[in-house]
């Protein structure tokens, strides 16, 4: 089947067997291999994407599903080389250390910001409670969030 | 030695692998693809112990998604490896003895279509009992799992220090008490994937996947090929996550990759889902432990008897070394007379059991801070004054004998700084009065029911209390007597005055690349954006030994240093010569210029003298190596000088415990640890954090159960780990202890955040609730029903 679908603000059409996921579609067509598949069954939220304006999980979304629909991933919010001030702030705060779950929490906080400019701590953490991360115990990657909030 | 001003060194420095990593560029080991690549998928039983008759691939050898079908018929090398004992086989061929074994692999270009072949292939097996706790498997009539050896046991390390019969008879109070622990997964969020691509010239094949250790997955390799160590070259990628849990498997996963590679001249990938990770990657092992504790009313300990059992799983992977660090702390860091400790790891057909972050060190944690606590009570003591009457101090000695000394003894000053900042003294006696103290033996238990009866009712405003607890250790640096402890880090400064920087340890997740790009910073004093670390690869610096026992920042950090103080000498002697000085000890480097201090005062830009090095010939790449002190062990009485360094560590945890549904909250954790010379201030708070969130995890959800031998819990929906919503506040603390070893005294942490946090929870546990609890996790069955609630078969939504 043929999809026609924004992707990090390009538009594109592509022939796609009607079983893939989302998640396959962007590593294995796109080759954009920022989003990470950690469980496969929408727990640990590695495979983040915005599809929409929303937060979802790219292992649980057919790739049909995303007809017409805008996505964006990690790969498309660095603007001209300069880094999103999400990216910007991880980096500060020592948010990443084995970075397998950065794109995807990146991607979740993003999320957040869209739609709530000001969030408090609690609501930093319910964005970000379907991202599992192993190595940080989120405390920094809060911190991150928090920082971007009051920056933009 | 502290004493030193450092420009960047204790400063918060960003990632040197930062970037790649929010941007998703950064490479894991499936990131990467190459042309005409094939996937190997795994055959397996459904069984958990039975002897392997025949296989039989008649159904699907001629299916024509089928490229080839590897077995143990295909290694010209070692069949079985293991890092101590060579018990795993690489595909199964004489038993199973685990359900994760493998007994072939097909090989083809679509996943899915193997995956369902691998179903249909049939295996002939003649089922054995399963043995499933370790004293079954120990008794003298179990069936052997292994049957080259004459028994299950793996190992037994005792100990013994004066006369623990008479440290009995002289104590006034005696408390024998036993508790357990339970198997866990090390959930990195990566799951494994390698690929083995056939090698180009001399180099046979070359390896590149998601490994721990990429100098034993070359051995590994390397015998199972049986050839040359110099034919395999092992390429580290961006590594999702270890925490010890990418080194076995990782190395039996590269091994059958190359050994398909190498049969169809085609890079061969293996990349595990969720499940097959948690299924065949092993985990932290289950203890059982029974301590007995003589002591004085004064609070003083005069005797311990100690006794482990821990699961080893159906193969003994890194068990004896595991169970080696436990046989050494197992006192705690406290002051001991007479001790009898016997530790013993068994085989049973449960999951296999290896290296994890702690390594042997939260188990008898767990128990000897929950005992302590225990004794304190009894003397009518605090938990403080417990641990400050027998705590180690300068010069004490440790129940296998060891002076404690070269290094600075900082358990008395982490103690007090934990419990100064958190009001510890205070909280706790607070809580205390106003928890009722309930028997707490856990006999009285066993035939009570504690769901609440009507009666029993609780006023909205009484369900919440609040408990605080606290847990003191002290950790042995490094390998210690398991092993030969060295490392090398290679250095090139480039014409431009930019660096290479390479060492032969790995980079996990931890951030050691920023940690010695700071160390080589720090000397030569330059930015630490100038230089640019090399990508991981066997053939390129010398064998390190593994990255494991936090041992990076201690061993590479000096190997760094090393490195680069000799190449800080190279340039001294140019200045010494222009400058016509005598001595080089008054040239600053620092800040991208050389300085010189005296009376007619010079200085040079660092990238010009780089310059005029090159042009006089000068040769500044150098590899610096770092090799530890002698350590010795005896192994028949436990005595020796176990590690030539340690760290101490205090963790303070405060939660409210819900007692009508049992839910555990953590308010704060403080964490106070003496890690040595800080070296990057983001770095080791990462490291805090992190540490103690899944010591949280190890206290109050995280469990893998088995049922006949099978996992229950193999995906994140089972297996809980904490969440961003599951703990309020963090507050690191760094007490800085001196030490002569590795760069500036940066000794260990990694491991030293997460030893402590299940203790100090179990302790606010008591505190709030007046309870004792033995077992972990303290789950909301565990708090309730002092019981663990099972689901009776492996069936689960809707798959099986």
């Amino acid at each position: 089947m043929k999809i026609s679908f924004v992707l990090n603000s390009q538009n594109m059409s592509i022939e796609i067997e009607p079983n893939i996921r989302l998640l396959d579609l962007l590593r294995d067509k796109f080759n954009l291999t920022g989003t990470k598949e950690g469980c496969s069954i929408g727990e640990c939220g590695a495979c983040t994407v915005i599809m929409n304006g929303k937060a979802v999980n790219s292992c649980l979304v057919l790739a049909g599903q995303c007809y017409g629909a805008e996505i964006i991933t990690i790969e498309g919010i660095e603007k001209d080389g300069k880094l999103h001030p999400l990216q910007e702030n991880f980096l500060k705060s020592g948010a990443v250390q084995c970075g397998f779950c950065s794109p995807g929490m990146i991607m979740s906080a993003y999320a957040l910001l869209l739609k709530n400019p000001n969030p408090t701590e609690e609501e930093i953490k319910d964005a970000i409670a379907g991202n599992l991360c192993r190595c940080t115990g989120y405390k920094q990657i809060i911190d991150a969030v928090e920082k971007t909030a009051k920056e933009i | 030695m502290n004493k030193e001003k450092f420009n960047i060194v204790g400063k918060p420095v960003v990632r040197q692998d930062g970037y790649s990593k929010v941007t998703g560029k950064a490479k894991y080991a499936d990131d990467y693809q190459f042309d005409g690549e094939l996937y190997g998928i795994m055959v397996r039983t459904n069984v958990s112990h039975a002897i392997i008759k025949g296989i039989d691939f008649s159904s699907i050898e001629n299916h024509p998604s089928i490229t080839a079908i590897i077995t143990h018929l295909d290694i010209g090398g070692s069949k079985k490896v293991g890092p101590i004992k060579q018990d795993q086989p690489i595909f199964c061929f004489e038993k199973i003895v685990t359900p994760g074994d493998v007994v072939a692999m097909l090989v083809g270009e679509n996943e899915v279509v193997l995956k369902e072949l691998a179903k249909k292939v049939k295996i002939d097996l003649e089922e054995l009992p399963v043995l499933e706790d370790t004293s079954t498997a120990l008794a003298s009539d179990s069936i052997l799992i292994h049957p080259q050896y004459n028994s299950n046991l793996i190992t037994h390390y005792p100990l013994r220090r004066g006369n623990v019969e008479k440290g009995f008879k002289q104590s006034d109070e005696i408390i024998e008490q036993t508790y357990t622990t339970q198997l866990i997964e090390h959930a990195y969020i990566e799951p494994e994937c390698v690929t083995a691509i056939p090698g180009e010239g001399n180099i046979r094949i070359k390896i590149i996947g998601s490994i721990q250790n990429p100098f034993t997955t070359r051995r590994v390799v390397a015998s199972v090929l049986s050839c040359g160590l110099n034919e395999v070259e092992v390429i580290q990628a961006e590594l999702g996550g270890s925490f010890g849990g990418k080194d076995d498997t990782m190395n039996i996963l590269s091994a059958r990759a190359a050994v398909a590679a190498l049969k169809l001249n085609r890079p061969v990938k293996i990349k595990y889902d969720r499940e097959e990770s948690i299924i065949e990657s092993y985990k932290r092992h289950p203890y059982i432990l029974n301590y007995k504790i003589g002591f004085n009313k004064d609070g003083k300990i005069k005797a311990m008897k100690i006794d482990l059992l821990a699961d080893g799983g159906a193969y003994s992977s890194m068990s004896p070394f595991v169970t080696w660090r436990s046989v050494v702390q197992a006192t705690g860091p406290y002051q001991v007379p007479n001790v009898y400790t016997d530790v013993r790891v068994v085989y049973t057909n449960n999951p296999y059991t290896g290296a994890m972050r702690g390594f042997g060190s939260p188990q008898p944690i767990f128990a000897i801070e929950s005992m302590m606590d225990e004794i304190a009570l009894k003397v009518g003591k605090t938990p403080f004054e417990i641990r400050k009457i027998n705590g180690f101090k300068q010069g004490s000695v440790t129940a296998s004998g060891q002076k404690l000394s070269g290094h600075e003894v900082t358990l008395h000053k982490v103690l007090k700084k934990a419990t100064d900042v958190s009001s510890f003294n205070k909280k706790w006696n607070e809580n205390k009065n106003s928890a009722q103290r309930v028997d707490d033996s856990p006999k009285s238990f066993m035939n009570e029911s504690l769901v609440l009866k009507k009666n029993d009712f609780i006023p909205p405003d009484n369900l919440w209390k609040k408990g605080i607890g606290l847990a003191l250790s002290y950790r042995g640096c490094s390998l210690g007597a398991e092993g030969i402890d060295a490392a090398a880090t290679y250095v090139s400064i480039q014409p431009d005055g930019t660096v290479y920087l390479l060492s032969g340890l790995a980079e996990n997740g931890q951030g050691l690349k920023t940690t010695f790009s700071i160390v080589a910073a720090e000397v030569l004093g330059i930015s630490p954006e100038k230089i640019i670390y090399l990508e991981p690869n066997t053939s390129r610096v010398p064998d390190s030994g593994p990255t494991v026992a936090s041992r990076a920042t201690l061993m590479g950090g000096g190997a760094t240093k090393n490195a680069c103080e000799e190449l800080k000498n190279r340039l001294s002697k140019i200045l010494l010569k222009e400058w016509k000085l005598k001595s080089a000890s008054d040239l600053i480097f620092a800040n991208g210029i050389v300085v010189y201090k005296g009376k007619r005062p010079k200085k040079i830009s660092f990238d010009e003298l780089i310059k005029t090095a090159y042009s006089k010939g000068v040769n500044l790449s150098t590899i610096g190596w770092y090799s530890g002190p002698k350590v010795h062990w005896e192994e028949e009485t436990g005595h020796g000088s176990a590690y030539f360094t340690y760290v101490y560590g205090c963790q303070v945890a405060e939660v409210s415990v819900n007692v009508g549904t049992g839910e555990v909250y953590i308010n704060n954790i403080w964490a106070v640890h003496d890690a040595g010379k800080v070296i990057n201030l983001l770095g080791a708070e990462g490291q805090i954090y992190g540490g103690t969130t899944q010591g949280a995890g190890y206290g109050l959800w995280e469990k893998i159960s088995t049922h006949n031998g099978k996992i229950r819990e193999n995906n994140f929906d089972q297996f809980l780990i904490p969440t961003s919503k599951d703990i309020d506040a963090i507050h690191p603390f760094f007490v800085e202890g001196k030490d002569k070893f590795g760069a500036w005294g940066g000794k260990s942490l990694g491991e030293p955040t997460l030893e402590l946090t299940a203790a100090a929870i179990a302790n606010a546990i008591t505190n709030a609730t007046g309870k004792r609890f033995f077992n972990l996790p303290i789950n909301i069955e565990e708090l309730l029903l002092r019981k663990k609630l099972y689901p009776e078969s492996l069936k689960r939504g809707s798959t099986s």
